[in-house]
C-alpha cells in the first residue's frame, strides 16, 4: 500500500513539473512576464527622443535608469537639464534643479500613473498591474519580442494612443510612446550591469 | 416703630431687585472666546485676536462624510458643497470638484500676464524672451514634456507654471471619484469658510446647523453615510453648548443639594425660602452689575453663579442658627461684616485682571456677596417673625462640641500635614499649566476627530503668520506685494520655506497696470519674437496664439474680486484678504523651510528683514507662542493679584482686630488649608490652572468667615451660643462643600478645577480653624 501511494504522488509531481514544457511551443505574455520578473534589479543608460509637432526637430535627452523589484524605478535625466524622477510604491517624486520638489500619489493622479506604471510594471513582470490600464498584446519570440499596450480607459486614450515596448529575453531595449496627437517619444535603453 | 423701618427695607429691596431683573432682561449673554482675549491687547496680541476673530482658522469648518461607498460619498460631497455655495453664510466652499479645478486652470491661464510675478519690460525684451522660450523648450525634453507641450504655443515664456510655483509646497487632499477624500480614502472632505466673525458664536452655530440640515436634505442619501465636522468654529459652538448645559445642570444639582440640607436642618419651608432669598438677590445683583459694567455677561461667569450659592447661603444660616448671635447681636453682625469685607478685599484684586473672564468673576462675586449680606442683615430680620425658630439643635451641637474638643489633641497632626504639604509643593517645581487648552471644554473624542480631519486635509500648518491692516483693498494689496518681495528673498535664503499672499491671486491694480505696460504691442511683439526664436527648433508662426494673448492682456480691463468667483482663488482671497468694518486685514501664512527643526521659523530674522525694508506695519507672529504667552501673562498676573488679595485680607483683619497675633491665628488655618489642597492636587498629578488659583482664593474668602467666628473677640459669651455657632458653621460648610463638590464632577475642566479645589479646601479650612482655635483657647484657659 505505501508503495502505491508513493508512486502516485510521484506521477502527480512529474506532471506538475512538466506542465510548463507542455506550453513551450507558444510564447505568451505569461512567459515574458515570468522572465522579466526574475530580473530583480537592473541599471541602464537611456537616450530619449521626443518628436513634437510644434518643434521643427526632435528633442533629445539622456540619463540613467535604475529599477529595483518590486516597485522602485528611478529615472535620472542628465542632459540637457538635470531632473530626477523617482517612483516608489504609490509615490512619484520629481526633483528639478532650482525648483521645489514635486511629490504626488499615483492613486490621486491616474493619468500620470498610467504613464509611469507602463514602464515599471513591464520591468517588474507584473501582468496584473499592466492589465489594470492597458490591453496587452505580445508578438515575436523570446529573443525578439514586442509588447503593445493600448490604454483601456478613454481618459487615458485621449492622451496616449499606444505604448510599444520591445526587448530580448529579460532585457527591455526600447519604449515608445505614441500620443493621440501624433507626437512620439522613443526611449532606447542600454543595459549597464545585471 | 418697627413698621416704617420694615416697609423701607422691603421696598428698597424690592425696588433694587426689580431694577436688577430689568437689567438682566436686557443683558447680552455671550459664550465665545472673548472671555479669554486680553482687555487691552498689545500690538502682537491684537494680531492674535484678529486671527481668532477673522482669520481662516477661526472660520473654517472641516466637513467629513463617512460610511457608504466612495462614489456615494463623492456624490454627497458635490451635492452638499453646491448647496453650501448657494448659502450666503459661507464665503467659500472647497471640495476639489472638477468645476472648481476647471475654473482655477482657466483663471490662472487666461490671466497669466497680469498674475505672473516676473512680467516686466526686461522679461519681454529680445534676450528675455529668448531665455524664457529656450527654457520652456528645454523643459519639453523632461518628463513633463508631453504635458507642457500643450500650453507652449500660447504660453512659451512659461508664465502659468511660474504662477503655480508660488503655491508649491501647499498640499491638497487627494481626490476620489471627483471629490476630495481623506488619505485613507474612507471620508469625503469639504472645506467651508463661514462668512461671519469667529467670535460670533451664534452665527457659527447657525452655519453649522445649516450644514447639517443641508446634508440631511440630500435626496436618496445612503442611510449608512454620516456627517462629521470639526474646526475651531465647530469646537467653540460645542464648547458653548457643553458649558451651557453643564452650568444649568450643575446649578440645579447644587440647589437641590443645598435645599435638602437646609430642610434637614430647618425643618421649615418658610425658613428655607427666607434662607434662599439672599442667594437669589445676590445672583441677580451680581449678573446685573457685570452686565452694567462690561456690557455683556459671559456664560462662564454664570457658571460661577453656582459658586455663589455656596457662599451667600452661609449668611442666612449663621443668622437663623445662631439666632443673630443670641445674647451678643452686635458681635455677630460685626463678625459678618468683617467676613464680607475680607471676601471683598480678596475678590477686588481680580477686578484689575486683564483677563476679562476673571474681572467679570471678581465683580460678580463682590456685588453678589454684598447684596446677599445686605439682604441678610436688613431684609431677613424684617421678614422673620419672633416665633420663627430653627428647631432645637442642642444635641448635635453638643456632639460637635465634644468632637472638636477631642480633636484638639490632633493639632500636631495638622502642623505635620501643613509641613508635609509645604515640602510636596517645594519639591514639585513648576506646578502651573500654561496652555490655554487646559481650560478647553472640548472632549478627547472631539479633539481626536479634529486632529484626524486636519491631517486629512494635508496639514496646512498655520502657525506662523505675517499680518497687517490697511485702510482699503488696493493699499492692502500693494503692501502685500512689498512684503512679498522681502519674503521671496527670505525664501531663497531658506529662512522661510515659502509663504502665501493674496497678491498671488489678485495683484494690486498698480502691479497689473505695470505688467500691462511691460507687454510689447502687436507688431513690436512679433518682431521681438522672431528675433528671439531664431535658431531655435520652433518657428515664430507656431506661436501666433502667444502674440494674440499678449495683445489681449495688454488692453483688457484689470482683474478684480469678481473675476475669482467660484475658483479656489476666491477661497484663498477670502482667508488672506479680509474685509472688516473699518479696514482690511491681510494675513500671509509663512511655511517653515524644508527640514527645519520642529518645523520652526526663526522669526527674528523675518522681522529684521521686514524692518530693514521699512515695512514696519507688518508683524510676523508665532500663533502658538503668542497664545501661550497671553495665557502665561494671565497666570502670572492672577498670581500677583491673588497675592495682593491675600495681603488685602490680612491688612483688613489687622485694621479690624488691631492685633497681629489674632490676625495670624485667623489666617494660619486658611494658609494650611490652601497648602494642603494644593499639595494633594499636585501630588495626584493635576497641573494647576488659573481656575485652581481662583478656587484657592475662594477658599480663603470663605475660610475667613469661619475663622472669624472662632476669633476670641467674636466668641459668644455662653457655651450654648458657642455650640449654636459651631452648628451654623458646620451647616454653612456642608452647603459650600455640597455646591462646590457638584462642580468637581463637571466635565468642563474649568468648573471641575474650581470644584475640586473649593470643596475640600472649605472643609479643611473649617476643620483647621476649629481645632487650632479651640487648642488656643485651652492653652489660654490653662
Amino acid at each position: 500500500m505505501p508503495d502505491r501511494l508513493l508512486s502516485r504522488t510521484l506521477v502527480v509531481l512529474v506532471l506538475v513539473l512538466l506542465s510548463p514544457l507542455a506550453s513551450a511551443g507558444s510564447w505568451g505574455v505569461n512567459d515574458l512576464m515570468q522572465l522579466l520578473a526574475q530580473q530583480k534589479s537592473g541599471r541602464a543608460t537611456f537616450t530619449e527622443k521626443k518628436t513634437l509637432s510644434i518643434l521643427d526637430r526632435p528633442l533629445e535627452s539622456s540619463g540613467e535608469l535604475a529599477f529595483t523589484a518590486p516597485d522602485r524605478l528611478e529615472k535620472r535625466t542628465l542632459k540637457p537639464k538635470p531632473e530626477t524622477l523617482l517612483l516608489e510604491g504609490d509615490r512619484l517624486t520629481i526633483d528639478q534643479a532650482e525648483k521645489r520638489r514635486i511629490s504626488l500619489s499615483l492613486q490621486d493622479h491616474p493619468e500620470v500613473s498610467a504613464f509611469v506604471d507602463s514602464i515599471r510594471a513591464t520591468l517588474a513582470g507584473d501582468r496584473a498591474a499592466l492589465e489594470k490600464f492597458y490591453t496587452v498584446e505580445l508578438s515575436g519570440s523570446a529573443d525578439k519580442w514586442q509588447l503593445v499596450l493600448v490604454p483601456s480607459q478613454s481618459r487615458m486614450l485621449a492622451v496616449i494612443s499606444r505604448i510599444r515596448i520591445a526587448g530580448a529575453q529579460a532585457t527591455v531595449r526600447t519604449i515608445e510612446f505614441e500620443q493621440a496627437d501624433g507626437d512620439r517619444s522613443e526611449m532606447t535603453i542600454t543595459s549597464v550591469a545585471k | 416703630m418697627k413698621l416704617p423701618g420694615r416697609a423701607l427695607a422691603l421696598s428698597v429691596w424690592a425696588g433694587l431687585m426689580l431694577a436688577c431683573v430689568w437689567v438682566i432682561a436686557q443683558t447680552h449673554f455671550v459664550a465665545d472666546l472673548s472671555a479669554f482675549l486680553p482687555k487691552a491687547p498689545t500690538a502682537r496680541q491684537q494680531m492674535l485676536v484678529d486671527q481668532l476673530r477673522d482669520g481662516a482658522i477661526a472660520r473654517l469648518v472641516i466637513i467629513g462624510i463617512e460610511g457608504g461607498n466612495a462614489a456615494e460619498r463623492a456624490r454627497l460631497s458635490l451635492a452638499l458643497a453646491e448647496e453650501l455655495r448657494a448659502n450666503p453664510a459661507f464665503s467659500a466652499v472647497q471640495n476639489g470638484a472638477a468645476e472648481t479645478q476647471d475654473k482655477d486652470r482657466k483663471y490662472f491661464f487666461d490671466n497669466r500676464y497680469l498674475l505672473s510675478p516676473v512680467v516686466d519690460a526686461e522679461h519681454f525684451s529680445d534676450s528675455g524672451l529668448r531665455q524664457s522660450i529656450g527654457n520652456s523648450i528645454a523643459a519639453l525634453s523632461g518628463d513633463a514634456g508631453l504635458i507642457l507641450k500643450a500650453i507652449l504655443p500660447r504660453d512659451p515664456t512659461g508664465e502659468t507654471l511660474r504662477i503655480l510655483e508660488q503655491f508649491s509646497g501647499e498640499s491638497q487632499p487627494r481626490s476620489q471619484a471627483g471629490a476630495w477624500a481623506s488619505s485613507d480614502g474612507k471620508r469625503a472632505l469639504i472645506l467651508a469658510q463661514i462668512r461671519d466673525s469667529g467670535l460670533n458664536t451664534d452665527a457659527q452655530a447657525a452655519a453649522i446647523e445649516a450644514i447639517r440640515a443641508a446634508f440631511e436634505r440630500i435626496p436618496e442619501r445612503d442611510a449608512a453615510t454620516r456627517l462629521v465636522m470639526s474646526g475651531t468654529s465647530v469646537l467653540s459652538v460645542s464648547s458653548r453648548n457643553t458649558i451651557e448645559t453643564e452650568v444649568s445642570r450643575l446649578a440645579v444639582a447644587s440647589i437641590i443639594l443645598v435645599v435638602c440640607l437646609l430642610l434637614l436642618v430647618y425643618r421649615s419651608f418658610r425658613l428655607l425660602g427666607l434662607g434662599l432669598l439672599p442667594v437669589a438677590s445676590g445672583a441677580a445683583a451680581g449678573i446685573a452689575a457685570v452686565s452694567l459694567v462690561f456690557g455683556h455677561v459671559h456664560g462662564l461667569t454664570l457658571g460661577f453663579g453656582t459658586t455663589l450659592i455656596g457662599e451667600a447661603v452661609d449668611y442666612s444660616i449663621y443668622l437663623f442658627v445662631q439666632r443673630a448671635g443670641g445674647n451678643n447681636p452686635d458681635g455677630f453682625w460685626r463678625t459678618i461684616r468683617l467676613g464680607v469685607l475680607t471676601s471683598i478685599a480678596g475678590f477686588a484684586a481680580l477686578l484689575w485682571s486683564s483677563f476679562p473672564g476673571l474681572a467679570q468673576l471678581g465683580l460678580y462675586s463682590i456685588s453678589g456677596l454684598v447684596a446677599a449680606a445686605l439682604v441678610t442683615r436688613y431684609v431677613l430680620p424684617q421678614l422673620m417673625s419672633a416665633d420663627m425658630a430653627v428647631r432645637d439643635l442642642t444635641r448635635p451641637a453638643r456632639i460637635l462640641d465634644s468632637l472638636i474638643d477631642r480633636a484638639t489633641g490632633l493639632r500636631w497632626l495638622i502642623y505635620l500635614l501643613i509641613a508635609a504639604a509645604a515640602i510636596v509643593l517645594l519639591r514639585a517645581g513648576d506646578i502651573w499649566n500654561r496652555q490655554l487648552s487646559a481650560l478647553s471644554p472640548v472632549s478627547a473624542a472631539e479633539q481626536q476627530l479634529d486632529t484626524e480631519l486636519r491631517s486629512d486635509l494635508g496639514g496646512t500648518n498655520l502657525r506662523y503668520m505675517a499680518s497687517f491692516t490697511a485702510s482699503d483693498e488696493q493699499s492692502a494689496l500693494v503692501y502685500a506685494e512689498r512684503v512679498g518681495s522681502v519674503l521671496r528673498e527670505l525664501s531663497t535664503q531658506q529662512i522661510i520655506g515659502g509663504f502665501n499672499s493674496p497678491a498671488f491671486v489678485l495683484p494690486s491694480s498698480a502691479a497689473q497696470r505695470a505688467r500691462q505696460a511691460a507687454l510689447p504691442a502687436g507688431p513690436e511683439a512679433r518682431a521681438r519674437l522672431a528675433g528671439a526664436v531664431a535658431g531655435m527648433p520652433i518657428k515664430a508662426e507656431r506661436l501666433d496664439g502667444f502674440i494674440g494673448d499678449l495683445e489681449a492682456a495688454r488692453t483688457r480691463p484689470l482683474l478684480g474680486r469678481a473675476d475669482v468667483k467660484g475658483s479656489s482663488a476666491e477661497a484663498l482671497l477670502d482667508s488672506l484678504l479680509i474685509k472688516r468694518e473699518h479696514d482690511y486685514l491681510v494675513l500671509m501664512p509663512l511655511r517653515a523651510p524644508d527640514g527645519a527643526h520642529d518645523e520652526e521659523i526663526d522669526l527674528r530674522r523675518v522681522d529684521a528683514a521686514l524692518a530693514a525694508a521699512g515695512l514696519d506695519a507688518v508683524a510676523a507672529i508665532d500663533l502658538l507662542e503668542e497664545t501661550t504667552s497671553i495665557f502665561d501673562s494671565y497666570l502670572r498676573e492672577a498670581l500677583i493679584l491673588s497675592g495682593l488679595g491675600c495681603l488685602a485680607i490680612l491688612v483688613m483683619l489687622l485694621l479690624a482686630l488691631r492685633s497681629l497675633s489674632r490676625a495670624l491665628r485667623i489666617t494660619l488655618p486658611l494658609a494650611g488649608a490652601v497648602l494642603c489642597v494644593t499639595a494633594v492636587l499636585v501630588a495626584s498629578g493635576t497641573q494647576l490652572t488659573i481656575l485652581h488659583l481662583i478656587g484657592l482664593l475662594l477658599v480663603v474668602a470663605l475660610g475667613t468667615n469661619y475663622a472669624l467666628f472662632f476669633d476670641s473677640g467674636a466668641q459668644p459669651e455662653t457655651r450654648g451660643d458657642v455650640r449654636q455657632m459651631l452648628v451654623s458653621l458646620l451647616v454653612a460648610n456642608l452647603a459650600t462643600v455640597a455646591s462646590f463638590g457638584v462642580l468637581g464632577f463637571s466635565k468642563v475642566p474649568i468648573l471641575a478645577a474650581i470644584g475640586t479645589t473649593v470643596g475640600p479646601g472649605a472643609l479643611l479650612a473649617l476643620a483647621f480653624s476649629a481645632i487650632l482655635a479651640r487648642a488656643h483657647d485651652h492653652a489660654h484657659a490653662r
